[in-house]
C-alpha cells in the first residue's frame, strides 16, 4: 500500500516537473549585460597576514590607520573599533591617549544636558563622521557610506576587493575591457556616480578617494605613499579591523592541531593494538 | 535486549555493589557502551559517524550555552553583541567560530551517517524505529540550524528568515496566518528574533532527548553491519569496549583535526559575506542563499516553475521541499527488498550512487545564479530525486536479482583471507566456526 501511494506521489512530482520544463520551452537566449562583460574579479593582493602562518605587518597597519584617519574617516565610520584597540598595532599607552584625544566624540554637557562633544578617551569607539544616517545620505548624494569595521569580511573577495576598488577607478569614455569593447552608453555613470569595473554594478557614488602620491605623509622609514601603496596599507588595516584576533586564532589553532595529532596517533596505535588479534 | 552472550555487569567492590543496588547507572553504561554490549566485528569507519554526531551536538551545546551568556536577542543590538563576543569577550571569537563551524560539521557528519544508513540498508526491519527517530532528529536539526542562523541578525539572517517563513504563506487560506504566528508580526523583527532565540536554545535539548530514544531503539536489535547479515553467534561480535571505543577514539581524532582546520584557519569559508552586514529590511541582497546544508532542498524548492493541476508553482515547490524530507519516513516500507546491504544489490547500488551525485549537483544548483540551464538541470535532478525514492526503489525491491550473501559475518570477514594468518585454532577451509567459543 505504501509502495502504491509512493509511486502515485512520485509520478505526481515528476509530472509537475515535466510540465514545468515544457512550460519554459523554448528557451529565450538571455542578453548579456554590461555587468557580465565589464565586471572584474579582484586583483591579487599579497598581505603579511595571509596564509596559515601569516602575521600582521604592524608598520603597514599603522600606515593603514593613518590613511583611514586622514582620508576614509571623512565619510566612513569604524564604529566597532575602539581607540584602545590600536594598542595592538604597536602604539604605547601615551600614543593611544593622544590619538584618542585628537578626536571629538559625542557627549552631553554636564551643566546643561545639551548634546556636546569632548576629546576622545581610549575606551571610546571611533566616532562616526555624521550624526545619523539621514545626515550621511544628505551629504553624499543620497548614498550611504558603509561602516568599514567589517568591510573585508562583508564583501565577496575580501581585502583584495577593497584594494582593487580603491585603485580601480577608470575613465568611462576611454575604458576598454579585455575584448576591447567600450562601455555602452546606458551603462555610463549618471550624475554623481563614478565608473569602477571592480564595483558590483560598475558605477558607485564614492569619488576616487586616493588620487595622488603623497596625499598622506608617511613617516621616515616607510615606503613612498603612492596611490597603490596607500590602497594596500588601508586594505591591510581593514583586515585587522574586521578580524583583530586573527593572530591569536591561528596560534591557538596550531596548538590544538599539535595536540590532536598526538592524540590521533595514540588512539590509532591503541586501536591497532586492541584489534591485533581480531580479523575484521 | 542484546545478545545472550552479552557479558553481565559484576560490581567489583563493595562500593560499586552498594551503588548498583540503589542506582544501577554503571550497569546501564556497561550494557550500553561498555563490555556488556556485543557489536558486529566487521563495522567499517562509516559506523563512527553516530558517535561523531553526538560529539558535534555536545560541542554545539557547550559553546552555545556560553555564547548565550554574552549574546543579546534584541534586533537593535544583536549584531553588535555578536561582534562584542568576537572582539571583547575572552576567547569569544573561538566560541563563536566553533559554534558557527560546528553547525556545518554536525550536518557533514549527519549526512555521512544518513549515507551509511541508505547504503547498507540500516533503515530496514527490524531497525525502522531507529530510522524514523533519525529523520525526526534531522528535522529538528534543520529547524535549530535555521533559527541559529537568524540570531546574528545580519543581512542573510534577516532575508533567510523572510524567505523561509514565506514558504508557509504558499499554503492556501491558513498559510499567511501561520506565517504571522511564526514571526510574531508581518515581517521578521524583534518578536521573531526573540522567539527564535528561545527555540534555538530549547531544541538542542529536544534533539538530545530524541537521540536517547534513537540509541535505545538501536540497542534492541543491535547495530547493522556492512554485510547486512544478522548477527548469528558470538564469533560475529566483539564487545563495544574496548574494541569500538578505541576505533571511535581514533575517528574522533580525525574528525577534530578537520574541525580545527576549518574553525581556526578558514572560519568563514562556509559562511556568506552578506551576514557581516547588519540586517536592513529596506535593502534586499542581490542573491539570497541559505547555508550550504540546505542548498539541495533549496534547489528542489526553486525547480517547480509551472502551475500544474490547479496547484500554483510556489505551492508545488514548498510541497516538494518538505516532501523530499518527509518521504524518508516511508522509506522502510517503500524498499521491501530483504537484502539490506547495497554490497549485494548491484542495481540498487548503481541507482544509489546516481542519487548521491544527483544531490551534490542539486547542492551546487541551489547556490548557482539562475539561468535557463541551471533551472532545467535542477528540474531534472529533482525529478530523479523523487523518482529514486518513490518509483525506482519500490519497483526495484520487487524485481532486482541480488548477489549471494555470506552465511554469517564471521564467514564474510574471513573469506578471501585463506593465505593470511588466522585466529588461533581456525582453518581457512572451515570458516563456520572460526574461533573457539569463549567460556
Amino acid at each position: 500500500m505504501v509502495r502504491f501511494f509512493g509511486i502515485i506521489v512520485g509520478l505526481g512530482f515528476v509530472s509537475a516537473l515535466i510540465f514545468s520544463i515544457i512550460g519554459s520551452l523554448p528557451f529565450e537566449a538571455a542578453e548579456r549585460t554590461a555587468v557580465e562583460d565589464f565586471h572584474q574579479k579582484p586583483r591579487t593582493l599579497a598581505l603579511a597576514s595571509d596564509g596559515a602562518f601569516g602575521k600582521f605587518d604592524r608598520k603597514q597597519l599603522q600606515r593603514g590607520l593613518q590613511v583611514y584617519n586622514e582620508v576614509c574617516s571623512a565619510c566612513h565610520s569604524l564604529r566597532l573599533v575602539s581607540f584602545r584597540d590600536i594598542a595592538a598595532l604597536g602604539y604605547n599607552e601615551g600614543q593611544v591617549k593622544s590619538f584618542a584625544a585628537a578626536h571629538e566624540v559625542p557627549s552631553i554637557d554636564p551643566d546643561t544636558g545639551e548634546p556636546a562633544t569632548r576629546p576622545g578617551l581610549p575606551k571610546d569607539a571611533f566616532p562616526s563622521p555624521y550624526p545619523n544616517e539621514t545626515a550621511a545620505r544628505a551629504a553624499n548624494n543620497n548614498a550611504l557610506p558603509p561602516d568599514l569595521s567589517l568591510i573585508t569580511k562583508a564583501r565577496e573577495g575580501g581585502a583584495p576587493y577593497v584594494y582593487s576598488l580603491l585603485t580601480g577607478f577608470r575613465n568611462p569614455e576611454t575604458y576598454r575591457n579585455e575584448k576591447g569593447e567600450a562601455l555602452p552608453a546606458d551603462s555610463k555613470p549618471g550624475t554623481g556616480l563614478h565608473f569602477n569595473p571592480w564595483f558590483a554594478n560598475l558605477n558607485l557614488a564614492m569619488a576616487p578617494p586616493l588620487t595622488s602620491e603623497g596625499q598622506v605623509t608617511y613617516g621616515p622609514g616607510n615606503p613612498k605613499p603612492t596611490v597603490d601603496q596607500m590602497a594596500k596599507d588601508v586594505s591591510a588595516f581593514l583586515v585587522w579591523t574586521a578580524e583583530p584576533k586573527l593572530e591569536n586564532r591561528r596560534a591557538v589553532g596550531w596548538g590544538a592541531l599539535g595536540f590532536l595529532l598526538i592524540f590521533t596517533v595514540l588512539t590509532y596505535l591503541s586501536y591497532r593494538q586492541i584489534w591485533a588479534d581480531k580479523k575484521h | 535486549m542484546s545478545f545472550p552472550w552479552a557479558e553481565a555487569y559484576k560490581p567489583k567492590s563493595g562500593f560499586t555493589q552498594w551503588i548498583d543496588e540503589r542506582l544501577p547507572l554503571p550497569r546501564l553504561v556497561y550494557g550500553a557502551i561498555g563490555a556488556g554490549y556485543p557489536v558486529p566485528r566487521n563495522l567499517n569507519y562509516f559506523w563512527n559517524f553516530g558517535v561523531l554526531a553526538g560529539v558535534a551536538l555536545t560541542i554545539q551545546i557547550v559553546t552555545g550555552i556560553v555564547l548565550a551568556m554574552h549574546y543579546a536577542a534584541n534586533a537593535g543590538i544583536a549584531f553588535d553583541s555578536v561582534e562584542h563576543i568576537m572582539r571583547d569577550v575572552n576567547s569569544g571569537w573561538m566560541l563563536r567560530y566553533m559554534h558557527m563551524n560546528g553547525a556545518s560539521f554536525f550536518f557533514i557528519v549527519v549526512y555521512i551517517h544518513m549515507f551509511r544508513g541508505l547504503y547498507y540498508g540500516s533503515y530496514k526491519a527490524p531497525r525502522e524505529m531507529i530510522w524514523l527517530l533519525g529523520v525526526v532528529i534531522f528535522l529538528l536539526m534543520m529547524a535549530t540550524a535555521f533559527m541559529g542562523y537568524v540570531l546574528p541578525w545580519g543581512q542573510m539572517s534577516f532575508w533567510g528568515a523572510q524567505v523561509i517563513t514565506g514558504f508557509f504563506s504558499a499554503i492556501p487560506i491558513v498559510g499567511e496566518p501561520i506565517r504571522q504566528l511564526l514571526l510574531g508580526g508581518f515581517a521578521p523583527d524583534n518578536a521573531a528574533l526573540n522567539r527564535f532565540f528561545s527555540l534555538h536554545y530549547l531544541l538542542p535539548f529536544v534533539i538530545a532527548g530524541v537521540i536517547i530514544l534513537h540509541i535505545w531503539a538501536l540497542h534492541i536489535p543491535g547495530s547493522n553491519n556492512p554485510t547486512g547479515v544478522d548477527v548469528k553467534s558470538e564469533s560475529d561480535t566483539v564487545p563495544f569496549h574496548p574494541y569500538y571505543t578505541a576505533k571511535d577514539g581514533f575517528g574522533l581524532g580525525v574528525f577534530l583535526i578537520a574541525f580545527v582546520i576549518m574553525a581556526f584557519f578558514l572560519p568563514n569559508f562556509m559562511g556568506h559575506p552578506d551576514n557581516y552586514i547588519p540586517a536592513n529590511p529596506l535593502s534586499t541582497p542581490a542573491h539570497i542563499v541559505p547555508e550550504w546544508y540546505f542548498l539541495p532542498f533549496y534547489a528542489i524548492l526553486k525547480s517547480f516553475t509551472g502551475n500544474f493541476l490547479w496547484i500554483p508553482a510556489k505551492l508545488w515547490g514548498v510541497l516538494a521541499m518538505f516532501g523530499s524530507i518527509l518521504l524518508l519516513f516511508f522509506l522502510p516500507w517503500l524498499d521491501k527488498s530483504p537484502v539490506r546491504s547495497a554490497k549485494y544489490r548491484p542495481t540498487y547500488r548503481t541507482f544509489f550512487w546516481v542519487l548521491v551525485i544527483d544531490v551534490i549537483i542539486l547542492g551546487y544548483l541551489g547556490q548557482a545564479h539562475p539561468s535557463n540551464w541551471t533551472v532545467l538541470a535542477s528540474q531534472i535532478c529533482t525529478a530523479y530525486y523523487f523518482a529514486h525514492f518513490l518509483i525506482i526503489v519500490p519497483i526495484l525491491s520487487r524485481i532486482e536479482t541480488t548477489l549471494p550473501m555470506p552465511n554469517s559475518i564471521t564467514e564474510a570477514v574471513l573469506s578471501g583471507e585463506a593465505d593470511e594468518a588466522h585466529p588461533v585454532g581456525v582453518s581457512a577451509t572451515n570458516p563456520a566456526h572460526p574461533e573457539p567459543a569463549k567460556a
